[in-house]
């Protein structure tokens, strides 16, 4: 029997991912130990005192929360309690608007960076500095400034996703192989058409590689940003429902960002193959 | 002038010593090449071989000098200056037609697809490589890949061809064929081709003349050794010819040691009136030099 290595290793994971919600299972189950109280008193305790119930929801709470959600992703019953469709959606939007914009900022900016030596070494203390600032830091002074936080939070987005963007187009652009360049010098290839028949197929695997980066790390920030701003967004429902002191629909949460993440690198993954070029 | 179709008039390549001042690879370089000739150029590594290539195809500028091409000084690249280089520089994302093409619509932008395509396939058909044209660099073979290169260059008819040890990373079978390719469209052509080499007898078989350059730097061209192989030479046979053994040693004995001690030597010198050197059954004999040479004097070449 040889299956091959890819259902082999489908078979360990579905082996692993049963064990996890076993596991989660029998240490959330119901305790039993149930204090005496009087029915008064019961019904304003929780189900952990009444009935002995684990604070912690098992997977069959979160599964049937879960599914609730799958039925209706995208209700909306006012402010505090709209479907999680909606708030993917509107973090969905907000990392795909701030990060188009960075990809319209980086890309051609990086291009100048990596084939101007001058315009390199005169940035690059800005960069240097900017670079390593946490994204979050911006959020007052873009608060303060846009006064509006669903663009400050746009706004925190294009500025974490721009960096590794700028900075692995400016390396590709740079590091295109000089022969290349020279064919297309005897080809007497216009800068404009270099641009786009040689270095920009040169370097795009390198370009999109920064982009993957860049898509990952907007993800990561939007949660966080949301939390802050509030209103609409994943981030904001984590925190809502931590606030409701809802444990099973933070996990739910937390469930759906790790699969929009990785659907999210899966996406920029493809891209990346499709301009990779053997050599 | 109709008889120099290339003229490298005076060129110097200087570049900053690590302790200030200049190292000249080479000084005062003169040379001339005829419509249609095939010239070879045989030097070690570091004499400026690739240097006065770059500056011929306009890719590097010389210090001092000028070249000029069909009566006109060059500036920067040109079409008509096709270059195969050693690493056959083929962009990896296009296809060998995708390759061909490039080059096609780089020379004649107002072409269309059509019309560029079938001038690109008929030079993939010319060095042989039919059936290939859909295939990536990747999926090629060290000689396909040059192939293409040379078909690159070809494809846009130039008036020189260029070529930086097109061979060098060949394996000797295939290197045979390609020489063999090359020498066959150049004579159908009429190209005018400058190649660089490091083999002595691809340069004898490929030649019409050999310019041997001393080590850099500050290097010379040294002399031109007049190819005395027959026009319709082949392959097969030539290493039979009576004089290709006093060409071959005349060549290789200057690489040896000549190369090396030329410069301390040779005081008189000429850079404008490079000896050029006939290969005599015995020895080689000097039938241009810078001073009247007594025709007995055999050594003053040969020492």
């Amino acid at each position: 029997m040889s299956f091959s290595l890819r259902f082999r290793a489908a078979i360990v994971s579905v082996v692993l991912s049963l064990a996890f919600i076993g596991v989660w299972h029998i240490a959330t189950r119901s305790t039993g130990s149930v204090a005496n109280m009087s029915p008064e008193y019961a019904k304003l305790m929780g189900l952990t005192a009444t009935q002995g119930k684990s604070a912690m929801p098992g997977p069959m709470d979160v599964g049937a929360q879960l599914w609730e959600h799958v039925k209706r992703p995208f209700y909306d019953n006012g402010p505090n309690d709209k479907g999680l469709g909606i708030q993917l959606a509107y973090s969905i939007a907000r990392v795909a608007t701030g990060y188009f914009i960075a990809v319209l900022v980086a890309i051609p900016l990086g291009f100048l960076i990596g084939m101007s030596p001058l315009i390199s070494r005169a940035l690059d203390p800005f960069i240097q500095i900017l670079k390593p600032i946490s994204p979050l830091a911006w959020m007052p002074l873009a608060l303060y400034t846009i006064k509006d936080s669903g663009l400050s939070a746009i706004f925190v987005i294009f500025i974490c996703s721009v960096w590794p963007m700028l900075i692995n187009t400016a390396f590709g652009v740079a590091s295109v192989r000089k022969e290349w360049i020279n064919v297309a010098r005897t080809l007497e290839v216009g800068t404009v058409r270099r641009a786009f028949t040689v270095i920009l197929p040169a370097a795009a695997p390198t370009i999109l590689t920064g982009m993957r980066i860049s898509i990952g790390i907007a993800w990561l920030v939007i949660v966080a940003a949301e939390m802050l701003v509030g209103g609409t967004g994943i981030g904001y429902f984590v925190w809502n429902e931590w606030n409701n002191l809802s444990i099973t629909n933070v996990i739910i949460a937390i469930f759906l960002i790790g699969l929009v993440g990785m659907l999210l690198d899966q996406i920029l993954a493809r891209f990346t193959r499709m301009v990779t070029f053997p050599e | 002038m109709t008889d120099k179709f290339i003229s490298i008039e005076g060129i110097a390549k200087r570049y900053p010593a690590p302790g200030g001042g200049t190292t000249a690879v080479f000084e005062n370089l003169w040379l001339s090449i005829m419509r249609g000739e095939f010239v070879c150029v045989i030097g070690h590594s570091g004499c400026g071989k690739t240097t006065v290539l770059n500056i011929l195809a306009g890719l590097d500028e010389p210090s001092e000098g000028t070249v000029i091409v069909d009566g006109q000084a060059i500036e920067g690249t040109s079409l008509d200056r096709a270059v195969i280089f050693q690493s056959h520089a083929l962009l990896p994302w296009r296809t060998v037609l995708g390759n061909v093409a490039y080059a096609v619509s780089s020379k004649w932008r107002a072409w269309d697809r059509a019309k560029v395509k079938a001038h690109a396939q008929s030079f993939i058909d010319l060095v042989g490589l039919s059936g290939a044209e859909h295939k990536r660099p990747s999926e090629l073979s060290g000689g396909m890949k040059q192939r293409v290169g040379i078909a690159r260059a070809l494809s846009i008819t130039p008036k020189i061809m260029l070529m930086d040890e097109p061979f060098s990373a060949l394996d000797a079978l295939t290197r045979g064929t390609l020489q063999d390719e090359v020498r066959r469209i150049c004579l159908t052509t009429g190209q005018t081709v400058f190649m660089i080499t490091h083999d002595v007898d691809e340069a004898i078989y490929l030649a019409d003349k050999i310019f041997l350059m001393t080590n850099g730097p500050g290097a010379l061209l040294a002399e031109i050794v007049e190819n005395p192989m027959p026009k319709d030479r082949g392959r097969i046979d030539l290493h039979r010819h009576p004089l290709y053994y006093s060409a071959r040693n005349h060549i290789v004995d200057f690489l040896v040691s000549r190369s090396k001690t030329f410069a301390a030597e040779a005081v008189d010198h000429d850079p404008r009136r490079v000896p050029l050197v006939r290969i005599g059954r015995t020895e080689p004999t000097v039938i241009s030099a810078p001073r009247v040479v007594d025709a007995a004097s055999t050594q003053a070449v040969a020492r």
